[in-house]
């Protein structure tokens, strides 16, 4: 075990993969001959709403003059009072409701988060094929933790924030955010391989589209 | 809580973890499971729910094909280029903020995990399933250091609790229904943590709430968690962890420092290239258009998320498996399972058979080649792995990177009959078999009269036109042992043939 000692195993494992690639395999072409984006004839709009429904989650659509009164209704339907909200957030958001506005600053304890009913966040991207929003922790979103800890969670999606497709979409993102992909409520799939709602994420995901 | 407080210098789990070692060889394995009515039963319900939804969900993109060539095309340029870009990744991780770390083996990867913990001065971490982990015996290493570690997601927990192993890549409680499952529930959560609800019923969603609470305090708690890594982004050191509870989101979110172990095949070059395997996976492994919740980073973002990020680079086998240019294919692997969803063999055995935590048609493949079959002789269980299939080829089918399992059992059969014959001088029974029937068919006369006399032998054994088991000893009765045989006919064809007058090539 000498040479285990003299040689990093770093040094070791690049030694050894050079030596497995001894035959020296041909360079890989990289056919990308699949859909990047979907067809024009697709309405994004309706074609997310309609994924998002597929997940269980809530779907409706409002005008940016709706949004408060649509978030409000929303919030009482779940009986959420204390709702955590990203520092960026706007104001408007909590214009028509009774519940509380908690923001995330000063930052929030996990044990405080954890006592909320619900998070209200924005979001970086929608993908209409998948029916998935992306938080990148933008402004308007915050920090990963506020839209984990609570039951319920709030998402304001603007319809030019929708893309068609997983490609799309990661086009536009950038890699050095921290980003949650969310599509639907928490699930599992363990019980019997059949699809339950609800286990350690929010189990309840209300997404609202706003036009303009 | 109900934990009690005990001997802080040991952990809870005062138990080993069950290990896959001393699994017999896999048809003595199986013939346990195949008696097991009750795993029967769960695995065909399961099995058959989810290959009917994979089916729906692949339906539905009109490009399947050319996802999974570009799937294929780009692992491969992975394993072209991977010193390279192993370098690249450590670079762009460490740039983020990161610590990379590379690991040999399991012991090396397991002693720089709980040196880690051990430096925070914690005494729990909670993990995110991971495939590699599991494959280090990561749980017991760390139990042996006095470190407890609890399994979050789902079915991992039901294993952990159930002192029991896993059985599948992606739900390796597969093999336990929901009663059983509540039962582990009642009997094993207080013993750990949160007891289960009063009253607790089998109903799926009060199962789940019962992992919810039983975990939430944990979460809450943790400083460190371990994880594992679906991707890992060369160009830009994003790792990617895909999943669907959201365990995967509080291992990756609330803890103060994150340990991921991830096999050095694990890679991606481009941020781009993600758009292939997000779109692969999912409806490969649990049929949906997108699973849940996919979680990336890069390095640390400062006030968001674990402020301390350790990568660990781990090859333990790899390299073997990477040295021979037929198998080194199974380093495409993205642990999807559908080929174990549509495998005849692993449908009626279940995944313990195996007797790795990688089961099913990639795990012939793959646990035979990490445990060295390329560079020596392998031990008689991990030998007989590559026969543990009839080559019907649906595991090439539905795999997601075009992966040739079937090519690569039969290459692998070629290794362990070669290794054999090395190491005996004797030819064994079924080299004595395959030389009989060499020499029988060499010649049109030899094969006559081995046809004249299995007409009469079938006619002596058979019961209803069937040969089932032929007592004995030897090659013959070996056979027979897992197979029915419908008898030779009285006549040859040939023999027929003759009869009427034709002439056949035995004439000359």
């Amino acid at each position: 075990m000498t040479d285990r000692a003299a040689v990093s195993p770093r040094d070791a494992i690049l030694d050894r993969i050079r030596a497995a690639l001894a035959d020296r395999p041909a360079p890989v072409p990289i056919p990308r001959d699949y859909e990047t984006a979907l067809p024009g004839s697709v309405d994004l709009a309706a074609r997310f709403v309609e994924r998002v429904d597929d997940y269980r989650a809530t779907v409706e659509r409002a005008s940016a003059e709706e949004l408060p009164k649509v978030i409000a209704s929303i919030l009482a339907a779940h009986v959420a009072h204390r709702v955590a909200a990203p520092a960026g957030a706007p104001g408007g958001w909590f214009d028509a409701t009774d519940a509380e506005r908690v923001a995330d600053a000063p930052p929030l304890s996990h044990a405080e988060l954890d006592l909320l009913d619900g998070t209200i966040t924005g979001c970086a991207v929608a993908i209409a094929e998948t029916g998935t929003i992306v938080l990148d922790a933008g402004p308007d979103q915050g920090r990963r933790v506020l839209s984990l800890l609570p039951d319920l969670h709030v998402c304001v999606v603007r319809l030019d924030q929708v893309v068609g497709t997983v490609p799309e979409a990661l086009a536009r993102l950038d890699p050095g955010r921290p980003q949650t992909w969310i599509s639907g409520p928490s699930a599992t799939s363990d019980l019997e391989l059949q699809r339950v709602e609800g286990v350690h994420g929010p189990r309840r995901l209300a997404v609202i589209l706003v036009a303009g | 809580m109900t934990v009690a407080p005990g001997d802080p210098a040991r952990p809870l789990r005062d138990r080993p973890e069950p290990t896959f070692r001393g699994t017999p060889p896999f048809p003595e394995a199986a013939r346990v499971a195949l008696a097991d009515d009750q795993l029967r039963a769960n695995l065909g319900r399961a099995t058959t729910t989810i290959r009917t939804k994979r089916a729906a969900a692949v339906a539905e993109r009109a490009d399947w094909e050319e996802l999974r060539l570009a799937g294929a095309a780009i692992k491969d340029a992975v394993l072209h280029d991977l010193p390279a870009l192993l370098e690249q990744l450590e670079q762009s991780v460490t740039a983020a903020g990161g610590t990379v770390h590379w690991a040999r083996d399991a012991a090396e990867a397991n002693a720089i995990v709980a040196a880690i913990t051990h430096a925070t001065g914690a005494r729990d971490v909670v993990k995110v399933k991971s495939m590699a982990t599991q494959e280090i015996e990561l749980n017991e290493a760390l139990r042996l250091e006095g470190i407890d570690v609890w399994e979050t997601d789902l079915a991992e927990m039901i294993v952990q609790l159930g002192h029991d192993l896993p059985s599948h890549i992606l739900v390796p409680a597969i093999h336990r229904n929901r009663s059983e499952i509540r039962d582990i529930f009642i009997d094993e959560m207080g013993r750990v943590g949160r007891p289960a609800p009063a009253g607790l019923t089998d109903a799926p969603p009060e199962l789940a709430e019962a992992a919810r609470l039983h975990l939430r305090e944990k979460f809450l708690r943790a400083r460190v968690a371990v994880s594992g890594a679906n991707f890992a982004v060369a160009e830009t050191g994003t790792v990617v962890v895909v999943e669907s509870e959201g365990n995967g989101r509080m291992c990756l979110t609330l803890p103060e420092t994150l340990i991921t172990v991830m096999g050095i095949e694990k890679l991606v070059p481009t941020w781009r290239d993600l758009e292939v395997f997000l779109q692969l996976l999912p409806r490969s492994a649990t049929a949906e258009r997108m699973n849940p919740y996919t979680s990336m980073w890069t390095g640390v973002t400062p006030g968001d998320g674990p402020q301390a990020f350790h990568l660990i680079l781990l090859d333990n086998g790899r390299t073997d498996t990477l040295s021979d240019p037929t198998g080194r294919q199974a380093l495409r692997c993205i642990r999807c399972s559908a080929c174990l969803n549509v495998c005849p063999v692993y449908e009626r055995t279940g995944g313990q058979a195996y007797g790795s935590v990688y089961p099913g048609p990639i795990g012939a493949i793959l646990t035979p080649q990490l445990r060295g079959i390329a560079k020596h002789p392998v031990d008689k269980q991990t030998a007989s792995l590559p026969f543990a299939s009839s080559l019907c080829g649906a595991c090439f089918d539905v795999c997601p990177v075009r992966i040739d399992i079937p090519e690569v059992l039969v290459h692998l059969r070629g290794q362990v009959v070669r290794q054999s014959e090395a190491d005996h001088r004797v030819p064994s029974r079924e080299q004595v078999a395959f030389g009989v029937a060499a020499w029988t068919l060499r010649t049109p006369r030899r094969l006559g009269l081995a046809e004249r006399s299995a007409g009469l032998v079938g006619r002596v054994l058979a019961r209803r036109g069937m040969l089932g088991r032929i007592p004995g000893p030897g090659p013959v009765g070996g056979w027979f042992r897992a197979r029915d045989m419908r008898a030779p006919a009285r006549e040859s064809f040939r023999a027929w043939w003759r009869t009427k007058g034709g002439r056949g090539s035995d004439d000359r």
